[in-house]
């Protein structure tokens, strides 16, 4: 059924990222707010854990996190990058949510190095989803206090999933441009297909 | 603090202060709708103490509870953390009743969670037995109420039009214009047109335009359970404005019975706190406003030696006659697009055959939903899929649904009620409510005949009907209703005309537990209206005092 969709090949901007946080509560403003009340108390306990445990730093978060965008977005998408980055940017604001993202990331970093020798990064596309398969992230359901599968689903998979289809960007690639979550206006429903 | 988990992390509400406010005037139980709106119209000139079984939500978690009404890990109720020893209930009737589904405890209630849509119901609603020849009438007419209803609109905040020629008579136009039809509600209206059916507008508690202070409708889509924006109507409005008059709202203080005296008075409310006292609430006047279940199981819970089969039940109907609307629905797919989705609400209704309603057909309306088939967003997170092929996934899943759904009353009966539990007990160790939720035919063969026309209509706007909510697979509107019913007969109902219990001097009841019947309009204008009133009457009371 062909339904004037648009064409395969669509680029992500800043507005994407920006409204994909807005959607989801988290802005760079909110985060200094946080960080900075965080510090005051002089615990930094989000910090202390990240130290702590080990958990990586938001360079190598952010990297994870494009590799694995980079296998379960739409091929025809760019700017991903970006997009990713900018996304982060609010979501690593040092709450549990920061935190459940650090972990699953470094469990999807350590078994690409362990069965595939190399970072996500280093990886061809293909590999890449090969490690969320096996790491079982496929046929999980995602659980923010589940299993290392159902969190990667949560946190790395669906965190990316939501942010993408969440924005007009990705809406649009369904053929929805104001989709469920993204602050779109009370026009938009009014409006016939373009 | 970003993330659906993250949720209530930002509140340190452990310390308020939750000891009882000396010399009130009055005490609300509940801060819904009902209990906010009476808060705020008597807060002015009266001492008002609320107090709210469940907590105070922070208004900065609004979008992390919308990733959770998005994220599959997360159900309904934990989107306003309903559910739990607290919320534990039975069902015990011939159909299952998900309780925690339709309501939220806390500081605005269950309008939270709901839909908005903001009907009156019409004049044969308070007439049954003499209009339709079946059920109860209503101890106050239409009329009684009509000026209450147009504070409420005020109120709520409603957008409507006057283009409904079913609508019962209004005396002045909705505060405020009504949402545009939608895209898909062009389309349905010429398949209406060739069916001869009428389409008009819905009023919604929802801002289409600045209005209060609160933003306009910026389209998230999720309203129902959360409006991040402000735009629907929620009871935390009237809960501020009570505050900023004086008034004290307690959050999490479940009161676990009402006192009283032996002159047919309550003395005062005994409700708990986190930190596991019990304090008693004092006042002049009690309004009871905890929904159309906790009311009557919290004036079974007063049971004393005086009035062993609970507080206010002198007629043996505390927990009758519950109540609910009957969904009837139909949808489908058309071979064009349909633009789903995009918001949470719907703009186009029937009513044309409401007061066709007689013995044998109940009232019903139709609805022509905006929000058919699924949300791309939603679907992304679940299946075994990513990439391309996920993609192509929404792409057949998304675009050119269409569905209709309805309403249908159903009349009362004493065999549909809320009792207490056996042996079930919440964390405070009461029993717990048991559902027991009967339906009767007149209502079963309505949805059928509502079915027909739904499925008339689908057909010929050439849509392939893929499914039917008939009377096998219908399901509750989440409206509890009839649990206190309203009568001028001491021994057929538990409140009086003025919504006062018969058999207490200085105990209201706000809620649409007093209906006697339903009608098939939500009920939300209604418990507004009905409020309003009731804090009239509470004001002269206090005031000859
Ligand atoms: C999903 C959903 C969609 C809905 N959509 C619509 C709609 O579109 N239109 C419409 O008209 N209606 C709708 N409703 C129904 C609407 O929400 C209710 O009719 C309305 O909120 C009832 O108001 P209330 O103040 O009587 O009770 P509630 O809003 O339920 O508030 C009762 C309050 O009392 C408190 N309470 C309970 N027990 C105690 C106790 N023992 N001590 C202290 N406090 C207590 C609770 O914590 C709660 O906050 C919907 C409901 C749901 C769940
Ligand atoms: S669509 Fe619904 S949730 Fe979104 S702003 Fe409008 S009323 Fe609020």
């Amino acid at each position: 059924m062909n339904l004037g969709l648009p064409k395969l090949s669509m680029k992500l901007t800043r507005r994407d990222a920006a409204a994909a946080l807005a959607a989801l509560g988290a802005t760079g403003g909110v985060a200094l707010g946080v960080r900075r009340e965080t510090d005051a108390e002089g615990v930094g306990e989000a910090d202390t854990a990240r130290d702590g445990e080990g958990l990586p730093e938001d360079e190598t978060v952010q990297t994870v996190m494009t590799a694995v965008a980079e296998a379960v977005y739409p091929e025809a998408i760019s700017g991903i990058d970006a997009f990713v980055d900018g996304f982060l940017a609010g979501r690593l604001d040092g709450s549990s949510h920061d935190e459940g993202i650090r972990a699953a990331v470094a469990d999807v970093e350590s078994a690409a190095r362990s069965w595939y020798g190399a970072p996500v990064a280093g990886l061809p596309p293909g590999e890449r989803d090969d490690v969320l398969r096996e790491l079982g992230a496929d046929t999980a359901e995602e659980n923010p206090q589940g299993t290392t599968a159902e969190r990667v689903r949560y946190y790395v998979v669906n965190e990316l999933l939501l942010a993408l289809y969440a924005s007009p960007t990705g809406g649009e690639l369904v053929g929805i441009e104001n989709p469920q979550g993204y602050a779109g206006g009370a026009e938009s429903y009014r409006q016939g297909p373009p | 603090m970003s993330g659906a988990e993250s949720v209530g992390v930002g509140r340190a509400d452990g310390s308020a202060d939750r000891t009882p406010v000396p010399d009130a005037d009055v005490c609300v139980v509940g801060a819904g709708p009902a209990g906010a709106l009476i808060a705020d119209r008597l807060a002015g000139d009266h001492k008002v103490v609320v107090l709210d079984a469940g907590p105070r939500f922070d208004p900065a978690d609004r979008l992390a509870r919308q990733e959770r009404a998005i994220r599959p890990f997360y159900d309904r109720p934990d989107v306003w953390g309903v559910g739990g020893v607290r919320d534990a209930h039975e069902n015990a009737g011939d159909r299952f009743y998900p309780l925690n589904h339709a309501r939220v405890k806390g500081v605005g209630g269950s309008t939270l969670h709901w839909q908005g849509m903001v009907m009156r119901l019409h004049e044969d609603d308070f007439n049954s037995g003499t209009a339709r020849g079946i059920g109860p009438d209503w101890p106050i007419d239409y009329a009684d109420l009509r000026p209450y209803y147009a504070e409420a609109e005020r109120e709520l905040g409603v957008a409507g039009a006057s283009d409904n020629p079913y609508a019962p008579p209004r005396e002045e136009p909705h505060p405020m214009p009504a949402f545009e039809p939608s895209y898909s509600d062009s389309l349905f209206a010429e398949a209406c047109e060739s069916l001869g059916i009428d389409m008009h507008s819905v009023p919604n508690a929802r801002n289409s335009e600045p209005y209060d202070d609160r933003s306009p409708c910026v389209g998230y889509g999720t309203c129902q359970p959360v409006c991040p924006s402000g735009a629907k109507y929620d009871a935390t409005v009237h809960v501020e404005r009570a505050e900023e008059q004086g008034a004290t709202v307690l959050d999490r203080a479940p009161v676990q019975r009402l006192d009283h005296d032996g002159d047919d008075r309550v003395t005062a409310a005994a409700y708990a706190t986190p930190d596991g006292k019990t304090h008693r609430q004092e006042a002049d006047a009690f309004v009871v406003a905890a929904g159309g279940v906790e009311t009557p199981r919290l004036l079974l819970l007063s049971a004393s030696d005086r009035y062993p089969d609970g507080l206010a039940n002198g007629s043996g109907h505390v927990g009758e006659f519950f109540m609910d609307h009957l969904f009837a629905g139909a949808g489908g797919r058309l071979d064009e697009p349909t633009r789903q989705n995009h918001v949470g609400f719907y703009t186009s209704g029937c009513d044309q055959f409401y007061d066709a309603a007689d013995e044998t057909q109940a009232p019903f309306k139709l609805e022509f939903l905006n929000y058919a088939g699924p949300s791309p967003v939603e679907s992304a997170l679940s299946g075994d899929d990513w990439g391309d092929s996920l993609l192509e996934r929404l792409r057949d899943g998304y675009g050119t649904h269409v569905a209709m759904g309805g309403l249908v009353e159903q009349l009362p009966r004493a065999d549909s009620r809320i009792t207490l539990a056996d042996d079930r007990t919440d964390d405070h160790g009461n029993p717990v409510p048991r559902v027991e939720w009967t339906v009767g035919e007149r209502a079963l063969d309505t949805i059928e005949r509502a079915n027909e026309i739904q499925v008339e209509i689908l057909e010929a706007l050439g849509a392939d009907v893929e499914w039917v909510a008939g009377p096998d697979a219908t399901g509750p509107a989440y409206h509890h209703m009839g649990t206190t019913r309203m009568s001028d007969d001491p021994d057929r109902g538990v409140v009086d005309a003025e919504c006062q219990t018969h058999d207490l001097t200085n105990c209201w009841i706000a809620s649409s537990s007093v209906f006697p019947t339903s009608g098939a309009m939500n009920p939300t204008l209604t418990i507004a209206a009905l409020a309003l009133r009731v804090a009239d009457a509470v004001d002269d009371r206090l005031s000859e005092a």
